[in-house]
């Protein structure tokens, strides 16, 4: 079992109410189950739609933090996935679209002593949100992003998305969309992104294990999770799901080991004469001319030229995690200086209102 | 120059001088400062501000100046003023016109000259009357020669030269002593007005400690221009304006801004939370971060956000994490934070937003003064969004009024529109310090406990079960054993807090929502009318930054032997419970606002009164001189002349 140490609790009332609570309310429990962290709300997504997949693995997996659930916070925007606080028994909100990341931010940035974590979607984080999701990964806030891409607007009813492939018909794009879409791990990483992992809805090992490693990362995690919207989009992400082709065109990364992939190891990843990534038949090198795989590299053009190995037909798609670095958080940060400012001049608010330019008026 | 006649109460002769100067004793005065944007003339504004208030004058001051940052030297849309209005008595505004301009060159000149009326005094940087300068600006003569300004007591004086003398020793190039003539004309003003002068010396040793040299040659030319002004033949009459009676305590200067921040910071201490601020720089609203982002050691977090809207959505944030959430703007930050707004009302978390008004609408006249933003503070969301409303009417009120809107904040779980404007932001006044232990006590209780029972009989924590009295709903923060709960923007149920789309539920939500708001009511004290004579049928309404003009222009008519009620509203949502009985007690009700009539509509539809509005939209406060005449006009057509 991991155990996060989330730290001390923020002091005055905020320390006192928590005290109180656990005065009637018994220790912190951190020996959660999965069925501890489900809502007496019906789930209410389509079915079949990979939100269920999603929710079961997060469900499973966050009690092995060791935090309780009452220092969880989950926050989201609007869409489908935005739903996902509902059927969480943590704290929640479902805000509004595309500023989880600002209120996430402003959360985890006063109360660092709670576990924060942001889910939202191609449109929320992508489109009417990027601003907020690309700054809020370059602060390194602590906190936590899961982004579902099913690459279409699924609450709206269908219309194409910022990841959505070019030509992709919809009601809004009957002759095919004209846009380029975003990756968004490109697009992290381009940020500056300290943590950056991608994984599959359905792929329950590969998605807790990613989700594990954002969990671990101190800063801010972004976590695409390919999300299958049976009503909208299905199929969307067959070609990485099928066996057969899965293991063609997806590439894992396992850090500290080659990359390498595909039926028998055919395929294998090696550096380019531009400085960037390529793929290669893995018996056509060296051995030693394969990439071995390094999420800890501070300069992210590493990650980021992996990350333009797939196109947008999901060819050569790099699974896992792609980046891993430490960076100070924005939120300790915020802290410090507070603390310093407290050490150095301690408060002292008639001195304050006063000011250093007074005079007295006598009776 | 003044509204009683000067005497002369003193003769001087200075052992230097051969000749008498005399001292004349005035009971107010109005000084504008105008130069360009680069001379300093805030600076020195300030400076002179400083010097008068620790003098013991009552004052108020209007600091005008451009949007551009630099704008090209010496041109009109360069201009940059501050003018400053002191008296020997309690004072409400920064005076209509001046009685005294400073012209630092041509441009200040001409685009200030208008409002100096016949007579006064012009004091002007004679170097800067250069034939390039007089083109810049369209003077095809020079009007120090060409007799145009006839009309005024014109005293011409070369200050750039004589800067440049008196730091001669001082090892700085041409430019650079050049830039201390602002501190050369504050020296000679100090002279002219008896201010004291270690406040200045002190602030400029402070201000320069990493460049002693500099330090030295601003003091040098301060002391160098007083100098001056005491041997010049060119100014034979000093003045002197005595201190102003003032309710005894202790005082400093303040700023709307700064007096606002302090509030904030004030309103965190008191109630033991922790102040997050989401802002997003924007005029006339940036100086409340700067101010907060130094008081971390009060356990303040300030956060330049990306935006607007992450400016609001961080604040709220960090209210569901229990902290005090504040963010501060002006008009467009505001129409970006709707949405988030309309969020903080359904989720029911306290939140202060701040919007320091300017001209509008869109990016409008961003360091100018307007008040049109009161029908977006009421209204500008979708669905019913009930924010309650209040607002400062003096730079010095801006503090008590940051406490109000945290205290309906905390106490009622809703977000604040708190309205203060550009003129209030930047102007100052006096400011009696107050007792710390005397400010409101504005502690929350966290809950806790659960206080519902579901189905099965254990216990439940209900999130939108309110309190009877003020209906407002628990705070339950994160952290807090068994209290987990779920919020958001789509329509919660009654008491649960549950996503519900039940009609009933939604009529009672809404409904309830806004009688929450409504009932904030009864914790406002009843309307202030202020009506010395007890008998008059005209009353005066206004809010905000117009405290001071109208205030001054009803003391105008009623020292005409007429009789006027002023109202002045600090809360605008809800207004004060007996506000329409009030109003129908008078046959006429005039309403002055900078803007095209938003309260006196609302009050018009509220309470049937027939509320005459009167507006002007020129970024500059009201003149009292203009309101006075207007509302005495009304008076006379309603009484026949003189009560």
């Amino acid at each position: 079992m991991t155990t996060i140490d989330l730290g001390m609790p923020a002091d005055g009332p905020i320390a006192d109410a928590i005290a109180r609570s656990l005065e009637t309310q018994g220790e912190k429990r951190t020996d959660l189950k999965a069925k501890d962290l489900k809502t007496d709300q019906e789930v209410r997504w389509c079915p079949g739609c990979g939100d269920y997949v999603i929710l079961n693995a997060v469900q499973s997996f966050l009690p092995s933090l060791g935090i309780a659930r009452e220092d969880m916070v989950i926050v989201s925007g609007i869409g489908c996935s935005s739903r996902f606080p509902y059927y969480m028994n943590t704290y929640g909100m479902h805000s509004i679209h595309g500023r989880a990341p600002a209120i996430a931010t402003g959360l985890a940035a006063s109360r660092p002593d709670l576990s924060v974590w942001v889910v939202t979607g191609d449109g929320d984080a992508l489109s009417i949100g990027g601003n907020h999701l690309i700054h809020t990964l370059r602060r390194n806030v602590n906190l936590k992003i899961l982004l579902f891409n099913n690459r279409i607007y699924g609450l709206t009813k269908g219309q194409y998305s910022p990841t959505s492939e070019v030509g992709k018909v919809t009601k809004s794009t009957p002759m095919g969309s004209l846009d380029h879409p975003f990756n968004p791990v490109s697009l992290a990483l381009g940020a500056d992104a300290t943590f950056v992992g991608r994984a599959m809805d359905s792929d329950r090992k590969g998605l807790t294990e990613v989700l594990r490693q954002a969990a671990e990362h101190k800063g801010t995690a972004l976590v695409e999770i390919y999300q299958n919207c049976n009503i909208f989009n299905d199929g969307a992400f067959d070609l990485l799901k099928d066996p057969t082709t899965g293991v063609q065109w997806s590439i894992p990364l396992v850090h500290g080991e080659p990359l390498v992939f595909g039926p028998d190891g055919a395929s294998c990843v090696v550096r380019d004469e531009f400085g960037g990534l390529r793929i290669a038949e893995t018996n056509q090198v060296d051995a030693g001319d394969i990439v071995v795989h390094d999420a800890t590299r501070q300069d992210p053009s590493y990650a980021f030229a992996l990350s333009r190995l797939s196109s947008q037909d999901l060819r050569y798609t790099p699974m896992g995690v792609f980046r891993s670095v430490e960076k100070p958080t924005y939120d300790r940060m915020m802290a410090d200086q507070v603390e310093e400012a407290r050490t150095s001049s301690p408060a002292d608010l008639g001195a304050l209102l006063s000011g250093s330019d007074t005079w007295t008026v006598s009776a | 120059m003044t509204t009683t006649d000067p005497s002369v109460v003193a003769s001087t002769a200075g052992s230097t001088t051969p000749f008498v100067k005399s001292v004349v004793e005035l009971d107010r005065v109005v000084i504008r400062l105008a130069g360009d944007s680069g001379d300093g003339m805030q600076l020195t504004g300030n400076r002179f501000t400083s010097e008068t208030a620790s003098f013991g004058n009552d004052l108020s001051t209007l600091p005008n100046f451009p949007a551009e940052i630099r704008a090209p030297t010496g041109t009109l849309p360069g201009v940059s003023s501050f003018q400053l209005h002191f008296a020997d008595h309690d004072i409400m505004t920064p005076g209509d016109a001046p009685d005294v301009l400073v012209a630092m060159n041509p441009a200040a000149l001409k685009a200030n000259l208008s409002d100096l009326p016949g007579g006064g005094l012009l004091i002007v940087d004679a170097d800067e009357f250069t034939p390039r300068n007089l083109a810049k600006v369209g003077y095809a003569t020079n009007p120090l020669e060409d007799g145009s300004l006839d009309g005024w007591q014109l005293v011409s004086v070369p200050l750039t030269t004589l800067t440049l003398e008196a730091l001669a020793d001082s090892g700085l190039g041409k430019k650079e002593a050049e830039r201390s003539k602002n501190m050369f004309t504050l020296g000679l003003l100090s002279w002219m007005y008896h201010r004291p002068t270690e406040g200045t010396v002190r602030f400029l040793e402070r201000q320069f400690r990493r460049k002693p040299q500099i330090a030295a040659a601003n003091i040098a030319a301060f002391r160098a221009g007083y100098n001056y002004g005491d041997t010049t033949e060119a100014f034979a009459v000093s003045y002197e304006i005595k201190p102003a009676p003032m309710a005894p305590g202790r005082y400093r200067n303040i700023s709307g801004n700064q007096a606002l921040a302090l509030g904030i910071v004030a309103a965190g201490q008191r109630s033991g939370l922790p102040v997050f601020l989401g802002a997003y720089p924007i005029t006339p609203a940036s100086d409340i971060l700067h101010e907060l982002s130094r008081h971390k050691s009060f356990g303040v977090r300030t956060f330049q956000a990306e935006d607007e809207i992450a400016g609001i959505a961080s604040a709220i944030g960090a209210s569901f994490g229990g902290a005090l959430g504040v963010t501060t703007t002006s008009g467009p930050g505001i129409s970006l934070k709707s949405e988030a707004l309309g969020l903080a009302v359904m989720t029911e978390l306290p939140l202060v937003v701040v919007d320091v008004q300017r001209g509008g609408p869109s990016t409008g006249l961003p360091t100018k003064t307007e008040q049109s933003d009161l029908l977006q503070a009421m209204f500008g969301r979708n669905g019913e969004a009930p924010v309650p409303v209040i607002a400062p009417r003096s730079p010095a009120d801006c503090f008590d009024a940051a406490i109000e809107a945290a205290r309906i904040a905390l106490t009622y779980r809703t977000p604040v529109m708190l309205l203060s404007d550009g003129y209030l932001a930047n102007g100052a006044e006096p400011w009696q310090i107050p007792d710390v232990e005397e400010l409101p006590d504005l502690s929350v209780e966290f809950a806790t406990e659960p206080n519902g029972t579901a189905a099965d009989g254990t216990p439940e924590f209900l999130p939108y079960l309110r309190d009877p009295e003020t209906l407002a709903r628990p705070w339950a923060i994160p952290g807090t054993s068994g209290m987990q709960h779920r919020i958001g923007g789509l329509e919660k149920a009654d008491k649960t807090g549950n996503i519900s789309y039940d009609p009933a539920n939604h009529d009672l939500m809404t409904r309830l929502r806004q009688a929450k708001v409504d009932g904030i009511a009864a914790s406002i004290p009843p309307t202030d009318v202020e009506d010395p004579d007890g008998d008059a049928r005209v009353a005066v309404i206004g809010w905000g930054s117009t405290y001071g003009p109208i205030g001054a222009a009803c003391r105008r008519i009623r020292r005409s032997g007429r009789s006027v009620a002023q109202i002045h509203l600090r809360h605008l949502n809800p207004f004060p419970a007996d506000l329409g009985e009030v109003l129908r007690r008078y046959d006429r009700v005039i309403c002055p606002e900078m803007n095209l009539g938003q309260l006196s509509m609302l009050l018009r539809a509220k309470y049937l009164v027939d509320v005459e509005s009167h507006t002007q939209v020129r970024g500059l406060p009201f003149r009292a001189a203009e309101l006075a005449a207007v509302v005495q006009d009304v008076i006379d057509s309603t009484t026949g002349g003189t009560q």
